[in-house]
């Protein structure tokens, strides 16, 4: 310490924890976007920092697709729990019941678009004027020109002609009534700076992470875990794999790795040699070459 | 099955430095494959987004993977083939992680180079070596200096175009290192690359044997930049106040600059307030010590009531704390110009509050770096202007603080952010605190036993200052001269105080800073007081170039004794005639900080005395001045 110099993770956390105070103190009503996902816990982590000795002064905000992995609720659960943060959750199967949302006519549909709407929904009811993320930029192209503070209309949309300036570390969260605001702290943040960090500060992830056996299939190249919303097809073959998954998030578009990764340090190691980003485990972003972009601009997190 | 790589060394990740750098080039420069090469040869890209890169270099038809499509983000820019906003990319090595704030470089997007260069450490300047130093080679450099970017790297792209020439490359160095001696940037790397072949961008190039020097990415992964942050003036904006229950009150915020230490005797802005440092608490530890960009609570030792917006500082080192100063602002509204009718946001570290532009001095030519007068400042354009707020703000000047210097505008009707702002000095006191602490109304010496007006009596003349101020070459020295002569001659007491007897002698450790310079004046005023209250004429012959300066001369003497001279002559005839040869120095960057060329001159708006030099001989000059003596 006697350089007075913080090296690149002490930075990044530091400058996290300068973008979630800026949030709570800018906005009337934010609120964190948790999935279960380890960016999520991890931004939850550097909230629970940011505040201490206090305690998260917004809730936890969950989208529930429906579709998610058993070990992803339980986690999520236990961890809001543990960090004494309120936990709203929200869930997609509401927003199909009360006709708000349609379901895709397909062989084992994705819920993936709707959960804009259920989100959309949410933030009308509470009134949440910001949403805090655990988006990163190194992710995926449309995101490398995300602002910290990112302003979106009354209708959830970014327009990315149209975004503020973003200089120094000042953050302009002015706005109307009926816009609100997706902040992503962790903007800075790479796959291999989040592995790094959540090893350095020990903090707990949900078991799908680790290398576990699990059945699963093969559709389009992709490994997916067979339950309830996805099962083999006539041409399809369910079979027994030792596998991880890099990211979480719906059973039905998230692909897992092989992998006998099954401690940080291992998966770290992986990470650092391998060839492929994370999100190409994500079906949803395959569709298309510009299909994060288009979501995004519909107002998808 | 994903292999492990032993190799990976998890201690030495941990250990990294962050370096953020920002690239300015337009799309023919080669910016684009340059970032491409330098993620692509430092294994940065992934293989399925190499695949995606291929798949989009065949839609465009073209054979080989372009590099320049790893940068460019949003389709409807892919399909323009230019970048137009900024894009951030990361790579690391095993010595540093980078964050490249990717701009584009066409004179429309000034706007978003600026804020990639907001809070970079150093800039990657791209000229294209077919076309030489171009007009916006210039741009970039004087983008990057403006915002303070401590580190620049000019790389000279596409040698394998002009044959790897060692000649062209030193034409391009010798004329960009002229340019660059009238920015604000010390240290600038030059080095030759062809970005599509790879040549001294990650691999030592073998068709330039005439370069010994490093590779860009061993410049990047090398240059120290640790002294680059300051670590003296400590400033901490309160972003939030934690209080978890009644007997706990804490100050949360990043700590702008300097150093913060348990017991330290601190000042809360704008209440003066004082108090000690009782703790400083992190998630992890309560520290002994903290310092610049450190995320900390601190806790005093007293209650004292602070908010957002306000700041904690050193009682021993304290900003301005003033409602008016001058800044450069770049405007970044494509709806509306800049007007001084608006009353504007302005958000500075944590604080907002209301403020109006007062008076817009001039705008910059981004180009040629010429003033120009203007009335408004519109989208991209960047001017020099007076700021008035209605709430104190705590600052420092961008020069020595890149946090508490800048600021932002933002519309008060659609709260976009309208401008960007950069701190230069106080406009209530410009440096006045030099001259306040000095400053008395008093002009009698008391308890004299022999007083001035005893002198003038035996003298048999009054004591008097003549003040001549103007441009350098205006001819103040010469009339000064043969003023003095021909007083003297006539028996009068009189005396020239100049740059000669003055700048070697008493004033000898002074430089040209701006504080410097106000210091300077101060101690030839107060001179010029002491030879008047010795019954003397005083000729004070200095450029003297703000009225600031000139009034506060003035305020040292009895009304009616003091006389502004204002030596006028134009600009480009005091540089045709360049009697010392300073301004061709200074034109060649040899001087900085030079009157007329870096710093502008404030022409008297009411002198005592005009002289125009283009007009009189100096016969007539010196009769004049002489006249209005007796």
């Amino acid at each position: 310490m006697n350089d007075y110099t913080l090296d690149h993770l002490k930075q990044l956390e530091s400058e996290a924890v300068f973008v979630i105070r800026e949030a709570a103190a800018q906005f009337e009503r934010p609120a964190l976007l948790f999935s279960g996902g380890k960016d999520s816990i991890c931004l939850s982590h550097l909230a629970r920092k940011a505040f201490h000795p206090g305690e998260i002064p917004f809730p936890l905000l969950h989208i529930d697709t429906g579709h998610n992995f058993e070990e992803t609720l339980a986690f999520r659960n236990s961890f809001a729990k543990k960090m004494k943060a309120t936990l709203i959750v929200r869930t997609v199967q509401e927003s199909i019941d009360q006709n708000r949302a349609e379901e895709e006519k397909t062989h084992n549909p994705s819920r993936n678009a709707l959960q804009t709407i259920t989100l959309l929904d949410a933030i009308k009811e509470f009134e949440f004027d910001c949403l805090m993320g655990g988006a990163r930029r190194d992710e995926e192209k449309a995101r490398a020109k995300e602002r910290f503070f990112s302003f979106r209309n009354s209708f959830g949309h970014w327009d990315p002609k149209n975004q503020r300036p973003e200089l120094w570390n000042i953050f302009n969260g002015h706005k109307t009534k009926g816009d609100h605001f997706r902040v992503f702290p962790i903007s800075n943040w790479t796959e291999l700076d989040v592995w790094q960090y959540i090893a350095l500060e020990k903090i707990p992830l949900p078991s799908l992470y680790f290398s576990h056996k699990r059945k699963v299939l093969v559709r389009n190249g992709m490994i997916l875990a067979c339950g309830e919303y996805v099962y083999p097809d006539q041409n399809e073959k369910a079979f027994e794999k030792k596998v991880r998954f890099r990211t979480i998030g719906d059973m039905t578009c998230t692909g897992a790795v092989e992998s006998t990764a099954d401690s940080i340090g291992d998966i770290i190691a992986e990470i650092a040699g391998t060839r492929t980003t994370e999100r190409g485990t994500r079906a949803d972003d395959r569709r298309s070459e510009a299909a994060m972009e288009d979501r995004k601009k519909q107002g998808y997190f | 099955m994903a292999k492990k790589t032993p190799s990976f060394n998890t201690n030495q990740y941990l250990k990294m430095e962050l370096l953020r750098f920002t690239t300015a080039g337009s799309v023919d420069d080669g910016k684009s494959t340059l970032i491409g090469r330098l993620l692509f040869d430092s294994k940065a890209i992934f293989q399925d987004q190499l695949e995606s890169l291929e798949k989009a270099s065949r839609l465009r038809g073209e054979e080989a993977i372009d590099l320049a499509l790893i940068t460019d983000g949003l389709r409807a820019e892919r399909e323009q083939g230019i970048t137009i906003d900024v894009a951030y990319r990361y790579f690391a090595t095993p010595k540093r992680k980078f964050i490249i704030a990717d701009t584009p470089g066409h004179e429309q997007y000034t706007r978003n180079m600026v804020t990639g260069a907001s809070t970079a450490d150093l800039a990657i300047i791209l000229i294209d070596a077919r076309n030489g130093v171009l007009t916006q080679s210039k741009r970039h450099g004087f983008i990057a200096s403006l915002l303070g970017i401590p580190h620049c790297i000019v790389a000279v792209n596409k040698m394998d175009a002009v044959n790897w020439s060692h000649e062209v490359y030193e034409r391009i160095v010798q004329e960009y290192t002229a340019f660059s001696k009238r920015l604000n940037i010390h240290d600038i790397l030059f080095i030759p690359v062809s970005a599509l072949q790879g040549d001294n961008v990650v691999e030592k190039s073998r068709n330039m044997p005439w370069y010994d020097g490093p590779t860009v990415m061993h410049h990047l992964e090398t240059t120290v930049i640790t002294s680059d942050r300051n670590l003296i003036d400590f400033r901490f904006p309160i972003q939030y106040v934690i209080r978890p229950h009644q007997d706990f009150r804490g100050f949360a915020g990043r700590i702008a600059s300097g150093i913060i230490r348990k017991g330290d005797e601190i000042m809360a802005l704008p209440s003066r307030k004082t108090s000690r440092v009782k703790e400083i608490i992190t998630f992890d530890d309560r520290l002994e010590e903290a310092f610049e960009s450190q995320s900390i609570v601190l806790r005093l030792e007293d209650e004292i009531d602070i908010s957002r917006g306000e700041m904690i500082v050193k009682k021993g080192n304290q900003p301005w704390v003033i409602t008016g100063f001058e800044a450069t602002i770049c405007w970044m509204d494509d709806q509306n110009e800049l007007n001084t009718r608006t009353p504007y946001i302005l958000q500075h570290t944590t604080n907002t509050t209301q403020s109006y532009i007062q008076k817009i001095r001039y705008k910059i030519d981004v180009n040629t770096l010429h003033r120009q007068e203007a009335d408004s400042l519109k989208l991209n354009e960047i001017g020099r202007v007076i700021i008035e707020t209605a709430r104190p703000v705590f600052v420092d000047s961008y020069k020595t603080n890149r946090q508490t210097g800048a600021f932002i505008l933002i519309d008060p009707h659609s709260y976009h952010t309208v401008g960007a702002g950069m701190i230069i000095r106080s406009a209530e006191n410009h440096s006045m605190d030099i001259f306040s602490l000095q400053k008395s109304s008093d002009v009698v010496f008391e308890n004299r036993t022999v007083t001035r007006i005893m002198r003038e009596e035996k003298y048999g003349h009054k004591g008097a200052v003549y003040w001549l101020t103007g441009l350098s070459g205006s001819g103040k020295s010469t009339i000064g001269k043969l003023l003095e002569k021909k007083l003297f001659d006539e028996g009068k007491h009189v005396y020239l105080l100049d740059g000669d007897n003055i700048r070697h002698g008493i004033n000898g450790d002074l430089g040209f800073t701006e504080r410097d310079r106000y210091e300077n004046i101060r101690r030839i005023a107060q001179i010029a007081r002491l030879f008047f209250d010795a019954g003397f004429i005083v000729i004070c012959t200095f450029i003297s170039p703000r009225q600031e300066m000139r009034n506060f001369a003035k305020s040292l003497f009895p009304e009616g004794s003091f006389y502004e001279v204002f030596v006028k002559c134009s600009i480009d005839e005091c540089k045709n005639r360049d009697p010392k040869g300073l301004y061709k120095k200074a034109l060649a960057g040899e001087i900085h900080n030079f009157t007329g060329i870096h710093q502008e001159y404030d022409a008297p708006q009411n002198p005592d005395i005009l002289i125009d030099t283009e007009k009189l001989s100096v016969e007539e000059a010196v009769d004049m001045l002489y006249g209005s003596f007796i």
